[in-house]
């Protein structure tokens, strides 16, 4: 695996708060990711036009905000409508169980809570991106 | 005492940890000891309390006269779900309202707005128009009620709705008494819900304050935070130091405009965060007194001593709270406040135990507040003023407390003040390397949460009834905004609209104007969009 995994940490919504994003974000480049950061406030279809532009095997989405149930179907739609079938969707922020299960029923990958290790983080997509190549 | 010798004995002895950090993760002292106070001059530095330059507490008497105020933030949903739980608090005895606004709201979005998609009502009460704040504060007696309101962006038009409600109720507008957060500096630096670019910012802050010295003389016109600072991830240090340093800058801009300094600084208060390091947030709070004074008085030449006063309100650290095992966080909050408390706050917000997950249900406010009874009526605390003063570990800390915010002010100046250090993303990087510190420190166990990275429950499923906000809100809302924007006169929106574009463009005071489109049931998106027009909008570098 020489090439770089690459990924967008990305914060939508109308939610400013970016400890989480920032820290993952440098906790992955630190990881020997190749990290890009949208910055605040960014609809889906900004967030999904920039992991094309940029190329991404993952995009994390940090939201705070509970808009989650809006905005990651909108994502997985624009994802499905664009074929980027080997893209992985995750992220973190505060989601009820049950939001997740249904999430994840939808196609996001695993979803992060407050108090979660960022090294488990690492290592779920370090361990996705080698399955995910493999397969493919 | 034999202080070589014990230090001699301490070296060889067995510790727990290769160091000792705060919460800021700075280096702590084992033990206080006589030569630490060598250049102590209580006069000086303590004073009594009530006097300059009040270390020990900013009234003579302190919680014997009046207890803090006990003041719970609010606000989810309709206007009407809020109306309902500030009734359901004054009834349990708390003593001041204090209003959560949802997202769109905070940030000028009215509830039709394609951008406030699946945000309306979820994090705080949604309010697009001086409807809403009609319900809000119906059945609730504005002249006697003090009320805090965190909100920034759209502040000025958030009091343009306040006044014109208490208009309707008879209550004239001098008898308002409450606190506006308007304080924009720390939302570049910290919780990023900004609008327009720093500097008309600023010119509308000021317009504010004007304003309110004129015509409002019990409200307190900003709410100068380090709180937000401090959840981004900041330092006790940091919190203190950006803090004052914002503080500063609107003083110094209010004084560019010609203002009085003794007649607007009365009105400024601040707010701080109760983090976990219960000495560390004492020292800052003893410590933001001590320098404010100083400054207030021999930098900026107050005379009025109400202008030397650094008051504040507290909040337990939210970022501290843990969602495993999270009735472990009302131990959590009761230290805090406990600290917060001793370090002389004039007003306390309790954090409830579910709030990592969701806003906090009913009981677990409750909880909350009862939290900050038991203190004040059972434990004794609040019978002795600053009880830690004196000690050599506490005064030692409060001295360091003061030598950092002193370097921060050096840096900030050599930047060019506040507003060049955010735009060069100077705090942001201090806040965002200080936020990775401890996250860091927490990864390698350097630093224990307990239930989080240590003495965790297997298998843990959390039971605590989660407070949800349903879909119809949102639902609702626009549909009374579409019927809202039927009945009124929209002509006379239109012309109310255009003056206050006038005044944006002509350096008029907008408050009067504001007060006036609020009157007609201009739309807080509208009355933003229209300031848009001739402000901008700022983008912050995506940096981290």
């Amino acid at each position: 695996m020489d090439q770089k995994i690459r990924v967008l940490v990305a914060k939508s919504g109308l939610d400013g708060h970016d400890r989480g994003a920032k820290v993952v974000a440098a906790t992955f480049r630190d990881a020997g990711f190749e990290v890009i950061y949208t910055g605040l406030r960014q609809t889906p279809e900004m967030i999904v036009n920039a992991a094309i532009q940029e190329d991404v095997n993952v995009i994390a989405v940090s939201l705070l905000s509970g808009a989650h149930m809006t905005i990651f179907p909108k994502i997985l739609k624009l994802i499905k409508e664009n074929g980027m079938d080997d893209v992985l969707i995750t992220g973190g922020g505060i989601m009820s169980d049950d939001d997740i299960i249904e999430l994840m029923d939808m196609g996001v990958g695993r979803l992060f809570g407050p108090g979660a290790s960022l090294t488990e983080a690492v290592e779920y997509v370090k361990d996705w991106y080698k399955k995910t190549m493999n397969s493919g | 005492m034999d202080k070589k010798k014990w230090t001699e004995r301490i070296k060889v002895a067995k510790t727990r940890e290769a160091e000792f950090i705060t919460a800021s993760g700075e280096p702590v002292e084992l033990l206080g000891t006589p030569e630490m106070l060598n250049d102590f001059d209580y006069d000086r530095d303590l004073g009594m309390p009530g006097e300059y330059p009040y270390t020990r507490g900013v009234h003579d008497n302190m919680y014997r006269g009046r207890l803090w105020t006990m003041r719970q933030f609010a606000g989810f949903g309709t206007p009407e779900d809020t109306n309902q739980r500030f009734k359901y608090l004054l009834e349990k005895g708390q003593t001041g309202l204090s209003v959560a606004f949802d997202l769109p709201t905070l940030m000028g979005r009215d509830a039709d707005d394609p951008m406030s998609e699946g945000e309306v009502g979820v994090c705080g009460v949604a309010i697009s128009s001086l409807k809403d704040f009609e319900t809000l504060f119906e059945g609730i007696p504005m002249g006697q009620v003090s009320t805090s309101m965190t909100i920034n962006s759209p502040a000025m038009i958030l009091l343009a709705f306040y006044i014109a409600v208490a208009e309707k109720q008879g209550v004239p507008i001098d008898k308002l008494r409450g606190t506006i957060q308007n304080d924009i500096l720390k939302e570049y630096i910290a919780q990023k819900e900004y609008i327009y670019p720093p500097e008309p910012s600023m010119r509308i802050i000021v317009d504010m304050i004007e304003y309110c010295t004129e015509k409002m003389s019990a409200w307190n016109t900003i709410s100068i935070s380090g709180y937000h600072i401090r959840e981004a991830g900041s330092t006790a240090a940091q919190e203190l130091a950006f803090t004052l340093a914002d503080g500063f800058a609107y003083i110094e801009a209010a004084l560019e405009r010609g203002l009085d300094i003794d007649a607007f600084a009365p009105r400024l208060s601040y707010f701080f965060n109760a983090h976990n390091d219960f000495f560390e947030e004492i020292a800052k709070l003893r410590a933001a007194r001590r320098i404010y004074a100083k400054r207030m008085r021999n930098k900026y030449g107050a005379k009025k001593e109400r202008s030397w006063i650094l008051r504040f309100h507290t909040q337990t650290a939210g970022c501290t709270l843990a969602a495993q095992q999270p009735e472990n966080n009302i131990v959590r909050v009761a230290y805090q406040a406990l600290a917060g408390v001793l370090g002389g706050t004039q007003s306390l917000h309790t954090n409830s135990m579910d709030e990592t997950l969701a806003l906090p249900s009913e009981k677990a406010v409750k909880i909350a507040l009862r939290t900050q009874q038991i203190l004040a009526y059972e434990t004794g605390i609040p019978h002795t003023i600053d009880p830690f003063a004196g000690s050599y570990f506490m005064e030692d800390l409060t001295d360091k407390m003061e030598d950092r915010a002193e370097e921060y002010f050096k840096k900030i100046e050599d930047l060019g003040g506040v507003i060049p250090g955010i735009e060069k993303g100077f705090f942001q990087k201090e806040i965002g390397r200080a936020a990775y510190q401890y996250q860091n420190e927490i990864e390698r166990k350097a630093r224990i949460i307990v239930g989080v990275n240590d003495f965790k429950d297997k298998d843990e499923k959390i039971e605590i009834p989660l407070l949800q906000i349903s879909k119809e809100v949102e639902v609702n809302q626009k549909a009374a905004l579409k019927k809202l924007k039927k009945e009124r006169d929209n002509r006379k929106v239109e012309q109310k609209l255009s003056e206050l574009k006038n005044a944006a463009k002509n350096e008029i005071n907008l408050m009067p104007v504001l007060v006036d489109c609020a009157k007609e049931y201009a739309t807080l998106g509208e009355m933003i969009n229209t300031l848009k027009d001739v402000f901008g909008e700022y983008v912050e570098p995506a940096e981290f």
